[in-house]
């Protein structure tokens, strides 16, 4: 937080009600994340439900959000790092609602999934993958909060072992689905589901781009290392 | 890229810009000169007065021995003041007579005068002052006293240069032996000139005796005078000043008013003298002379210039405190007497002042009322005598003095000019003194 | 959303200066406790109509003033109200900071004075101190009422003359352009200080400043050339407002 209060108090008011918005939306999706990877794990069609139905508070949330940010902009006409913070929490909240959806459909999946034959290991592999996203969510939203660019280019770092990560289930899922046939329309759910988990990273990532920019004023230089190779590399699919 | 016709350096002067330092210098020229010419003047004119004035302060006095005789003095030897009264000045005038023959006799002086001769280089005033001595203390009566008595107008002048052995050759008054006589009389510090403060404070006195005139009692007429027109002008001219600045409708009418005003302070003051015979004296039957009479025309006349400076004043205060005070809720006249007066008290102040100052010195607005060519004798006793005995003011003193054959009475008048001068730079310092402590806290 | 009920409700309201027509049919109803900006081009009429409220117009001999306007139900114009009177009830504080050439103690306490508020010295002390704390002042006066109100800075000293028209309890703040006289850092205190105001106070604020009209204010009217052309919430006016001529000033369009 800026050291210096405002010397009209109600633009610090606005600008803290806002952010906390963000915050609560944050933790909301943290929370849809880990629900979702543990409602497959867990079989819970219950819970799987009710992570469908709390994305629509997420919705709502960026919705008052981006009202929110609109208001302030017009209204209190805000400057250098007034103006970042505002423009920073309107993607940051971006970025959180297309996790939400990811979290959302993780869920619905799942309903299908459980029709269908349980393909070994699937499980936990999926919930080490979310969890390793939802730590990095975690990380990206404190070092937000703590304006910590350290903190963010950590995380976007950490990005490259989802990644791999996301590699090596794409070769597991192959694998499984060249062995059984019958396989493949469960593995190819299980795909999406990972595929949507590593495109939370992603998000994420551009979360903690957001950070960087909020603090010095302008977006991480390196690109981002992609180090997801499926769409390019053709010899992961071959056993 | 240079376009080396157009191009010109700012190191070489064009012909508008010399044209204009010429003019400018020539221009500051002129001002030094005229203030120069201005200085000058002012210190001919400084001097011219002081020269000519200083003498006037000064006056030759002479000690004598005098014996008051009970025989002459009070011959029933009772002390009673009523019949000591009886005594006119010819009754001490043979005292003076023995007085002064013992005094030039004591000193070793020899003479050809006689008594009667030696005794009229005294004041004709000297005898009167003997008078008053004793009949002021009784019980001197009988003994030697010791008085400082004036010489008369021709000694004085010989002390003074201004009366030679030559200039007095046909000169009934004053002969060459007594000028020797008082040669002596000088050498033995029996005569001298010392400083005279009858001057400053006592009366005016008749034709044959300039060197006892003062003017005291002229100043008491003029500050009776001043103190008549303060008290009026400055309450009307203020109030009447108020109304027209901030409670008059704007109209046609009002502005009459103020044409007529701005007009009033044009008009010759001769014209308010004529002014006040006709009313106060011919038509309100006031005492003739008084200073009362000479300050209520004189109010009239500095009227128009406190009413000009307080509306000039009143309007230099910025409208921002009226707004401010009607939007607490002050009314009209709380706005004005809590707020505008005391911001426009400075400018007041110093109209005022000025305008008193003026009136100080008029002299033909009180032609007509009669305080010109009145002899100021009396010192006035109590104050409705000083505004309603009558009486002269300074300026007309001056006048009077000027007029008269002496050029004794002259030096007096040059004695009275600085006098009048000293009045008016004290007052006019005070206007500025004033305004300037006022100003800063604004 | 609009309030239980109004502090002012103007009707109809013309002025004419002379023949010129300065204010035409204005409507309009400011709710208790908010801040209600006028905001405006030059010459629009916000100040005259701002003016009409407290009848200071009255001074001005050929100003002419139609209509009703009310205060709390009662018609101001109405021939036995005194605006004296009325002047205490609704205050005003002008463009250019003009505490009177007397100490602060005078200057706040002339108010209360006039209008015979305090019953004892005791009593004048506290409505001085009460009015130069709600003003956001009093720590930086305490120690100098005795010294002259015209020494201190210009942000200062409007928030001197802010304490001087809160000092005689007015229901209703009048302020026209209150901060162009001030700089940057001058004018961010007095805004803060009209937010803290509005808990205690009606205020009605013109300013020919729209960014400050949109810090400041809940309500906001719009007058272009004498008409209220558009009053609403703050924010609609300045994110979504209903009148084209709002939109083309709104985003300087026009002049």
């Amino acid at each position: 937080m800026n050291s210096n209060q405002h010397i009209r108090s109600a633009f610090d008011r606005d600008l803290d009600r806002v952010q906390a918005k963000m915050l609560k939306m944050g933790g909301l999706v943290e929370a849809a994340i880990l629900d979702a990877a543990k409602s497959f794990e867990t079989n819970d069609i219950d819970l799987a439900n009710d992570v469908r139905a709390r994305d629509k508070a997420i919705d709502a949330l960026e919705a008052e959000i981006n009202e929110d940010v609109t208001r302030i902009i017009a209204l209190q006409a805000p400057a250098a790092s007034d103006l970042r913070t505002l423009l920073s929490i309107l993607k940051v909240s971006a970025n959180l609602e297309r996790i939400g959806d990811y979290a959302k459909n993780m869920a619905k999946r799942t309903n299908v999934l459980l029709q269908m034959p349980m393909i070994e290991n699937s499980p936990a592999a999926l919930r080490n993958l979310s969890r390793e996203v939802q730590l990095m969510l975690k990380d990206a939203l404190d070092a937000y909060v703590r304006r910590d660019t350290d903190m963010a280019h950590d995380v976007i770092s950490r990005d490259t072992d989802v990644d791999e990560l996301y590699n090596s289930l794409f070769r597991e899922f192959l694998t499984y689905m060249m062995e059984d046939p019958r396989n493949i329309t469960a593995c190819m759910h299980l795909h999406f589901i990972a595929k949507n988990i590593e495109r939370m990273g992603h998000h994420v990532t551009s979360i903690a781009e957001q950070v960087v920019f909020l603090v010095t004023g302008e977006m991480p230089a390196e690109p981002r290392d992609k180090a997801d190779q499926t769409s390019t590399n053709v010899n992961l699919s071959k056993g | 890229m240079t376009d080396a016709v157009h191009k010109t350096s700012l190191f070489v002067q064009n012909d508008s810009t010399k044209r204009r330092n010429a003019a400018e210098k020539r221009f500051r020229l002129f001002g030094k000169a005229a203030i120069t010419v201005g200085l000058l003047m002012l210190v001919v004119l400084t001097y011219t007065i002081v020269s000519k004035g200083t003498g006037a302060f000064q006056q030759t006095f002479i000690t004598l021995q005098v014996e008051l005789l009970e025989s002459k003095l009070d011959k029933k030897g009772n002390r009673d003041i009523e019949e000591m009264k009886k005594v006119s000045t010819f009754g001490y005038a043979p005292l003076l007579k023995t007085a002064i023959e013992t005094t030039v006799a004591a000193a070793g002086i020899e003479t050809s005068l006689k008594s009667k001769d030696m005794a009229q280089i005294l004041s004709d005033s000297a005898a009167a002052q003997l008078r008053d001595r004793v009949l002021a203390d009784p019980l001197l009566i009988g003994q030697t006293v010791e008085f400082r008595l004036l010489t008369n107008s021709w000694i004085d002048g010989y002390l003074k240069g201004r009366v030679t052995r030559e200039s007095i050759a046909n000169n009934k008054n004053v002969s060459v032996e007594q000028l020797d006589l008082v040669d002596a009389l000088v050498a033995q510090g029996i005569v001298e000139k010392s400083f005279n403060l009858s001057f400053i404070t006592g009366s005016d006195a008749s034709d044959k005796r300039p060197e006892a005139a003062g003017i005291g009692v002229a100043m008491i007429g003029s500050f009776a005078m001043m103190m008549v027109v303060l008290a009026l002008s400055l309450p009307i001219g203020v109030a009447a000043s108020i109304y027209l600045e901030e409670f008059a409708p704007k109209n046609w009418f009002t502005d009459v008013i103020e044409v007529n005003i701005a007009n009033l302070a044009a008009v010759p003051s001769i014209v308010f003298g004529i002014l006040g015979l006709a009313i106060f004296i011919n038509t309100m039957h006031l005492p003739q002379s008084a200073p009362l009479v000479g300050g209520l025309v004189l109010t009239l006349m500095t009227l128009p210039t406190i009413i000009i400076s307080t509306r000039a004043a009143l309007k230099a205060v910025p409208p921002s405190i009226r707004s401010a005070a009607l939007g607490l809720g002050a009314s009209k006249m709380q706005s004005v007497f809590h707020h505008v007066l005391p911001l426009a008290a400075p400018g007041i102040l110093t109209g005022t002042i000025i305008g008193l100052a003026q009136a100080l010195g008029e002299t033909a607005p009180l032609l007509l009322i009669g305080m010109i060519g009145y002899i100021a004798t009396n010192m006035p006793e109590t104050v409705s005598d000083a505004l309603l005995a009558p009486n002269s003011v300074m300026p007309a003193q001056i006048y009077e003095w000027a007029k008269r054959a002496d050029p004794a009475f002259y030096e007096r008048a040059w004695g009275g000019i600085i006098i009048l001068l000293v009045f008016l730079i004290t007052m006019n310092t005070l206007a500025v003194i004033l305004r300037r402590r006022f100003e800063r806290r604004w | 959303m609009t309030s239980a009920k109004t502090k002012i409700t103007a009707s109809q309201v013309n002025v004419h200066y002379g023949d010129a027509h300065a204010i035409k049919d204005v409507n309009v109803e400011i709710t208790p406790n908010t801040v209600t900006a006028f905001i405006g081009p030059s010459g629009c009429g916000k100040s005259t109509f701002l003016r009409c409220l407290n009848r200071m117009n009255d001074t001005i001999d050929i100003c002419r003033v139609t209509g009703q306007i009310l205060l709390d139900g009662e018609d101001i114009y109405d021939p036995k109200v005194d605006p004296v009177q009325l002047r205490a009830k609704v205050g005003m504080v002008f463009q250019k900071p003009n505490p009177f050439p007397k100490s602060i103690y005078d200057n706040i306490a002339y108010g209360p004075r006039i209008h015979g508020l305090a019953k004892s010295k005791a009593d004048l002390d506290e409505i001085v101190e009460s009015a130069l704390r709600r003003a956001a002042i009093w720590d930086e006066v305490k120690d100098r009422l005795s010294a002259p109100g015209t020494g201190l800075s210009g942000g200062q000293q409007q928030r001197i003359c802010i304490a001087r028209a809160i000092a005689t309890q007015p229901e209703v703040l009048l302020m026209d352009e209150p901060c162009s006289a001030l700089d940057p850092i001058a004018t961010a205190q007095v805004e803060e200080l009209i937010d803290e105001l509005r808990a205690n106070y009606c205020v009605v604020i013109v300013t020919h400043s729209m960014q400050q009209a949109a810090r400041v204010s809940q309500k906001t009217a719009f007058f272009h050339l004498g008409s209220l052309v558009e009053y609403d919430d703050t924010t609609k006016i300045f994110t979504n407002p209903k009148d084209p001529r709002t939109e083309s000033y709104i985003t300087g369009r026009i002049g």
